[in-house]
């Protein structure tokens, strides 16, 4: 094992499968950065968060490609790049900025291959960063998992921890589907131990990072370590909960969720995004629907509120769900059955 | 220089407060106080006064990511701006918005916008109510170098021109997009790009008040008049980082003190305006003096402004009826 920060683990990931694929290619604004200026220096960003570093000086300008600001374009290029037989690995910076390019996404990329008879392979790989914490306000800052999660053909990766983030970066690049691959920004810097060697994180695998009896606790992205802080403050009070990381939300590894629910019968559900058509509606709704004679409590969704993020520092802790309110609504599940 | 000792006064003042509102925050934001993303307009001053000086309170414009100083040009109160940076239940948006999103529609301002080419159409559907108005306002559009290359700007400059709406649209090309020179992104260049929409395009020297604005007198004059609209090219730089806390890595060490040290804006116009014995270099460093002392009013009750409860966070998604 290797201690790294999520951004390196990522751009380990991008670096061996270059190297092991030149179909791979990396594209987006900045990805390498310097190109026109002054100082003379190329790689003069390396990816606005640091993750595309030193591919550009490795890999060439034929395969790090620099694009003008042109979302649409960007992603329709992914697009044909792979149905012609590519591997585009296309940076959208702030997954806020979908909305600029959600054509080529969610009546392109993700129709393809059931449109033209399955015939097409689509194995575009759509990086981008999410989520709150910069306070970086309301276009830089959302959570928007749920919109996409929701397009069949689309597979969606939210990734907790470096372990994660290279083996399901490596599994999306080698994955002849369209893979939509979250980053929280909060997270980039944040260590952890990743193994040596090559490895994949398959698609639709939950991670049990906790075992209890009392509560099961999913949660994804950022929230994992959020949901974990308050596990662990309750495991010492003799409340034990099963946590579970979802890692990708489309597939969606339903079975450990009601595996787990069977075991304890309540269920809270952590979500950073907004709560309607919220990730946490859909587990809740698999609890109600699927999982419904397990319960012995109402389902507890943490979420945002319905509104969007905000910018001040005080707004912006009172829009993210909690550790604390975390705790709270286990308690509130343990209370109410 | 035809204007009045009084209009160039107020430009020069416009474009000194502009200038000490950034660099005050340059001080600023390494602090720790000021969170988020903070885009500074420091080295094109003359652009956004050059043309916010032909608008009148009829008038809209739009601004982008680098909006503090289109939103002072336009009349934005400085106090309210900086409270709003620093994230004040009192700030111009009740600290929701910050740095990025700063808007004052009672001043014609459609907003700063987070999203790089969002802008544009937005102020086409301006231009259509102030077309249906009848009433001579404008719409302005200012555009980054880098945000030309968006799909979304050419689909607003070919709609405005199908529409023939008063509207203007302002490039700036301030040399880079992000970490990027302008001349890389930009396949052929700006001026032929606009050209082949048919509209008129004015060029203007970004450093120089008067160029600016004289451009876009006659740009203004052509929309009021209902020929449709066009465009001002305005070339300046930036003298800080694309976001406070950039290392500019892209960009030559003596770049931007060159630019400081031989065509800055406030450094022009005072040089043209003491030169034509408009005014002393006393009167204008009194201007200075007020401007400065203003600028630290604004911080230190910045500093000190009511943050924002649960409340602000819960209200106003939607109306309340
Ligand atoms: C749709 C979208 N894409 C990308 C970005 C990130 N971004 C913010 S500013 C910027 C560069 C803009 O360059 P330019 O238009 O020249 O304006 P300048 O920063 O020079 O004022 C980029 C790429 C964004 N905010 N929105
Ligand atoms: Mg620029």
């Amino acid at each position: 094992m290797t201690v790294m920060t999520m951004r390196d683990a990522l751009n380990e990931a991008l670096f061996e499968e270059m190297e092991r694929d030149d179909k791979v290619i990396v594209m987006g604004e900045d990805v390498s950065g310097g190109a026109g200026g002054t100082s003379g220096s190329r790689d003069a960003a390396g990816g606005v968060f640091g993750v595309t570093k030193g591919l550009l000086p490795k890999f060439g300008e034929d395969r790090v490609i620099d694009t003008p600001i042109s979302e649409s374009a960007i992603v329709g290029l992914a697009n044909g790049a792979a149905l012609a037989g590519m591997r585009p690995v296309a940076e959208l910076m702030f997954a806020d900025f979908v909305g600029v390019a959600f054509d080529q996404i969610f009546n392109q990329m993700a129709k393809f291959r059931y449109m033209f008879g399955g015939k097409a392979k689509t194995p575009v790989v759509l990086r981008m960063a999410m989520g709150a914490g910069m306070n970086a306000a309301a276009q830089h800052s959302q959570t928007i998992y749920p919109i996409l999660s929701a397009i069949p053909g689309l597979k969606v990766c939210v990734p907790s921890c470096p372990a994660d983030a290279k083996g399901l970066l490596k599994q999306a690049i080698r994955d002849d589907d369209p893979v939509i691959f979250f980053e929280h920004k909060a997270l980039y810097a944040r260590k952890g131990e990743v193994p040596e060697g090559e490895y994949l994180t398959p698609f639709g695998e939950a991670a049990l990072l906790r075992e209890g009896r009392d509560v099961t606790v999913v949660a994804l992205a950022r929230m994992v370590t959020f949901a974990t802080k308050a596990v662990d403050k309750l495991a010492e009070e003799g409340i034990t909960c099963d946590l579970i990381d979802l890692r990708t939300t489309s597939p969606l590894d339903e079975d450990t969720v009601l595996e787990s629910l069977s075991q304890t019968g309540r269920l809270v559900v952590v979500d950073e995004s907004n709560p309607m058509c919220s990730i946490a509606s859909e587990i809740a709704g698999l609890a109600a629907t699927r999982g419904f004679a397990d319960l012995v409590a109402p389902v507890q969704k943490v979420t945002a509120p319905h509104t969007p993020v905000p910018f001040a520092r005080e707004l912006e802790r009172m829009y993210v769900p909690s550790p604390a309110q975390i705790e709270a609504a286990i308690r509130a599940t343990l209370r109410d059955g | 220089m035809q204007q009045s000792p009084d209009q160039i006064r107020r430009a020069y003042r416009q474009m000194r407060l502009i200038r000490e509102f950034e660099e005050r925050l340059h001080i600023e934001n390494p602090k720790g106080e000021i969170a988020g993303f903070t885009h500074l307009y420091s080295g094109q001053e003359a652009i956004a006064v050059g043309v916010c000086e032909t608008l009148g309170d009829n008038d809209y414009i739009i601004s982008t990511h680098r909006g503090h100083g289109h939103c002072l040009a336009k009349g934005c109160d400085p106090r309210d701006m900086m409270h709003e940076i620093y994230g004040r239940a009192d700030g111009l948006c009740k600290g929701r918005g910050g740095s990025m999103h700063i808007a004052d529609l009672t001043k014609g301002m459609l907003g700063a916008n987070g999203i790089v080419g969002a802008g544009q159409p937005i102020a086409v559907g301006a231009a259509v109510a102030c077309k249906a108005r009848k009433d001579g306002s404008i719409s302005v559009s200012f555009t980054g170098d880098g945000a030309s290359n968006q799909g979304t700007v050419f689909e607003a400059m070919n709609m405005a021109v199908v529409l023939k709406l008063p509207k203007l649209f302002v490039f700036e090309d301030n040399g880079y997009s992000e970490h990027t020179g302008s001349s890389y992104g930009i396949g052929g260049d700006l001026k032929t790009r606009i050209e082949g929409f048919g509209i008129p395009v004015w060029e203007a020297d970004g450093f120089d008040y008067f160029s600016v604005y004289e451009a876009t007198e006659k740009a203004g004059a052509h929309a009021r008049a209902g020929k449709g609209p066009s465009a001002i090219l305005a070339t300046a730089t930036r003298y800080f980082g694309h976001f406070e806390g950039d290392p500019q890595n892209y960009r030559a060490k003596d770049e931007v003190q060159n630019f400081r040290d031989t065509v800055d804006a406030l450094k022009q116009i005072r040089e043209k305006v003491t030169g034509a014995g408009i005014f002393t270099n006393e009167e204008l460093d009194a201007i200075d003096a007020e401007v400065l002392a203003l600028i630290d009013d604004c911080v230190e009750s910045a500093r000190s402004g009511p943050t924002p409860d649960a409340d602000v966070l819960m209200s106003d998604v939607y109306i309340d009826y």
